[in-house]
């Protein structure tokens, strides 16, 4: 309980912290501190769940389970990463002119305040506390996307803020119905939004209720899962803020909002009985990846590029947890956790090219590898990583989606087998150049951190080799868990 | 036909004047009127929060009136004439809205949300159950003038009325949902308004006009 209560603490003074000392010259080195001390706290938790099993803890209001607790201590491992990477990232953007003092203030705490409702969504066994921190969420980044304050950032934060708000409204109606199916079991009051007690009772909810609270659902997080048709704040949100913000929109939040849609479909598929849930997931998916393949290959910028390939992992992952089964699920488990940290260690390289080239634009970043062999392999091994080549854990999961495809919707596969190639030309064909050739870049003022890409890779390789056993064990648990 | 109690009488009366309220804000081109009929939706859901709570002995619903008439009727509409007076768009207008086909498509809607919550009501217990409808029509049609506008204050007012209408839902489904989620949205909806307030004045000083048609520059695909 301490743990929880330090997970969730730190992050919040941490904001606060950094919304009174945010301009000072120490404001990035705070921001680290508070970071890795979350994650330390996250790290001690996860220790608690592997020793004592699930909690359930504060008045039932907050719970950890196998299917949390990774995402816990990978939303703080992302979100301690990140932090290391954003201070020489920041200071290079302040020292080019493109960011203030008053800026880089607002940023550390919003940034803080993020990963605070992020842990918070993951946390609590309350769903409407669960809608109440995605939508926090939202307003948390909305103003680090503007942060550079230029009209295509503006336009992207009011896109991102219109498109995300109405979204997740729909949610919040579908968290209503939800309350009314459970209200009639267990009472008004607080107990019938928990989510362990609706799990226990999930059999009795009213089916036609839950069917249509469903699909609210599905749509309202599904919008900030980033499922096509409902993906078109995404792009523009990733590629007009500041880096780390999108390597952690990515990374973590994506992750986030997907973990409130499977939390949704366990309820639903106790009470439906029948594979409406599983279709609908499965449907949504499927098209994700197909649409965000097919748009790959008309991006120009190269951080737009990065930001469709995570819809299309988005819709992998989502049609994964649609078929559900044992093998799906602990390949939609890896899968988060590897395109997670594939993802963020992509931003972070493609962060520091986009500097040194002076501009997002792909066709005139060139030739990486000759200036700064770290930046350009660094991006090179992600891409191929993201791509599902193996030995990278990124292929273990494609491949087990796979394989269960081929064996349970034998019709979805052409169009998976087909997305993950085109995917693999459109995005390869882009990024080889930029590597290599010729070298338009020039040389950053500050020294880039590059420890945190290479820890990433070297986790996403380990996963693709050897999963260590206790994190086997959590999928498969996890994987029981939400059927 | 049942027996109907003058309390529940007196909230169907009020769920037709939310949803009166709903099509009147669907038309309304000016931004000041906007505000004001968004502070008398505010004003009629808490009025029919509070006649709930007295009807049906639940006492947490009290709490909720305060809170609607608190946010939705005093803070809110103030921020917004604020904002209105500091950004002088007191006397703008909406050209480009066409009033009868938005009407007609609203009608539509009307009836959808109304099958569309009649097996929903059908399980309710409660005495507000026939609301339920309304609830749900006023969240489309906010939906609706949200797509139709091209400002950005009165989009943002669609956004706020379509909260009405989900607070409105839950109040007729199932006498509203648990405090501590309903202080939690009310939170939001706060914070949010003051960041839009602050992205307002981005917005502004960015493009010199808040008409949203300088916000169409980022294409898919480019």
């Amino acid at each position: 309980m301490i743990e929880i209560l330090a997970v969730l603490g730190l992050p919040l003074v941490g904001a606060a912290l950094l919304a009174a000392i945010g301009e000072q010259e120490a404001a990035p080195k705070v921001n680290v501190a508070v970071s890795l001390l979350t994650f330390l706290a996250a790290a001690a938790l996860t220790v608690r769940v592997i020793v004592d099993g699930p909690l359930l803890v504060l008045d039932r209001q907050f719970f950890v389970d196998p299917f949390n607790v990774f995402l816990v201590a990978l939303t703080a491992f992302v979100g301690f990463t990140t932090a290391i990477f954003s201070r020489p990232y920041m200071r290079i953007e302040q020292e080019h002119g493109r960011l203030t003092a008053g800026r880089l203030r607002l940023y550390h705490s919003m940034y803080q305040l993020f990963n605070f409702t992020m842990l918070l969504a993951l946390l609590t066994n309350n769903m409407g506390i669960l809608w109440v921190a995605m939508e926090a969420a939202t307003l948390a980044t909305v103003l680090l996307v503007s942060l550079y304050r230029t009209p295509a950032s503006l336009e992207a934060a009011w896109k991102y803020f219109i498109l995300c708000g109405v979204g997740i409204a729909q949610a919040l109606f579908g968290t209503i119905l939800l309350y009314f199916a459970a209200e009639k079991l267990l009472g008004a009051g607080g107990g019938a939004l928990l989510w362990t007690e609706l799990n226990g009772v999930k059999g009795q909810l009213e089916p036609t209720v839950l069917s249509i609270a469903f699909v609210f659902l599905l749509v309202g997080y599904g919008t900030k899962v980033g499922l096509v048709p409902l993906h078109n704040w995404l792009p523009d949100a990733h590629a007009e803020g500041p880096t780390p913000v999108s390597a952690v929109l990515s990374g973590l939040l994506l992750n986030v909002a997907l973990y409130a849609v499977v939390r949704c479909k366990v309820l639903v598929e106790g009470s439906l009985h029948t594979s409406f849930a599983r279709q609908l997931m499965m449907g949504f998916g499927l098209l994700s990846v197909v649409v965000a393949a097919l748009l790959l290959s008309r991006q120009k910028d190269v951080k737009r590029l990065f930001a469709y390939s995570s819809i299309e992992h988005m819709g992998i992952i989502t049609f994964a947890f649609g078929m559900g089964g044992a093998v799906a699920n602990f390949a939609g488990l890896l899968h988060m956790t590897v395109h997670s940290l594939t993802k963020s260690a992509i931003f972070f390289t493609v962060g520091h090219a986009a500097q040194k080239a002076g501009t997002q634009v792909m066709d005139d970043i060139r030739g990486l590898v000759t200036t700064s062999p770290m930046i350009g392999w660094g991006l090179i091994l992600g891409t191929l990583a993201i791509l599902g080549m193996p030995p990278f854990g990124v292929f273990a999961s494609e491949f087990l989606i796979l394989i269960t495809a081929m064996g349970e919707q034998p019709w979805a596969t052409p169009f998976l087998l087909g997305a993950l190639g085109l995917a693999f030309a459109a995005v390869f064909s882009r990024i080889q150049p930029m590597v290599f050739g010729a070298t338009t870049a020039k040389r950053l003022p500050v020294r880039p951190a590059m420890v945190p890409v290479f820890v990433h890779l070297v986790l996403v390789l380990m996963l693709g080799l050897w999963i260590p056993p206790f994190l086997a064990d959590w999928y498969r648990q996890a994987a029981k868990l939400i059927g | 036909m049942a027996h109907v109690p003058f309390y529940a009488q007196l909230i169907n009366l009020l769920a037709a004047i939310l949803l009166l309220l709903a099509f009147a804000m669907l038309t309304q081109r000016r931004v000041l009127s906007l505000v004001n009929l968004f502070a008398a939706q505010g004003l009629a859901l808490a009025v029919s929060t509070a006649i709930v709570a007295y009807g049906t002995h639940q006492a947490h619903l009290y709490g909720s009136a305060v809170l609607t008439l608190l946010l939705k009727v005093g803070l809110l509409p103030w921020l917004l004439h604020r904002l209105i007076r500091q950004l002088d768009v007191k006397w703008d207008v909406e050209g480009l809205i066409n009033i009868p086909t938005t009407m007609l498509i609203g009608i539509v809607l009307v009836v959808f949300s109304f099958n569309l919550a009649y097996p929903i009501s059908q399980l309710a217990s409660t005495v507000t159950r026939a609301t339920l409808g309304i609830a749900i029509a006023s969240v489309m049609l906010s939906f609706l003038m949200m797509i139709t506008r091209r400002k950005a204050i009165p989009q943002v007012i669609g956004f706020l009325a379509m909260e009405n209408g989900l607070f409105f839902a839950a109040t007729s489904a199932t006498y509203g949902m648990p405090m501590v989620v309903e202080l939690g949205i009310a939170l939001d909806v706060l914070v949010g308004m003051l960041i839009l307030g602050v992205f307002f004045f981005q917005i502004r000083e960015q493009f010199d006009s808040l008409d949203l048609k300088h916000l169409e520059k980022l294409r898919e695909g480019e």
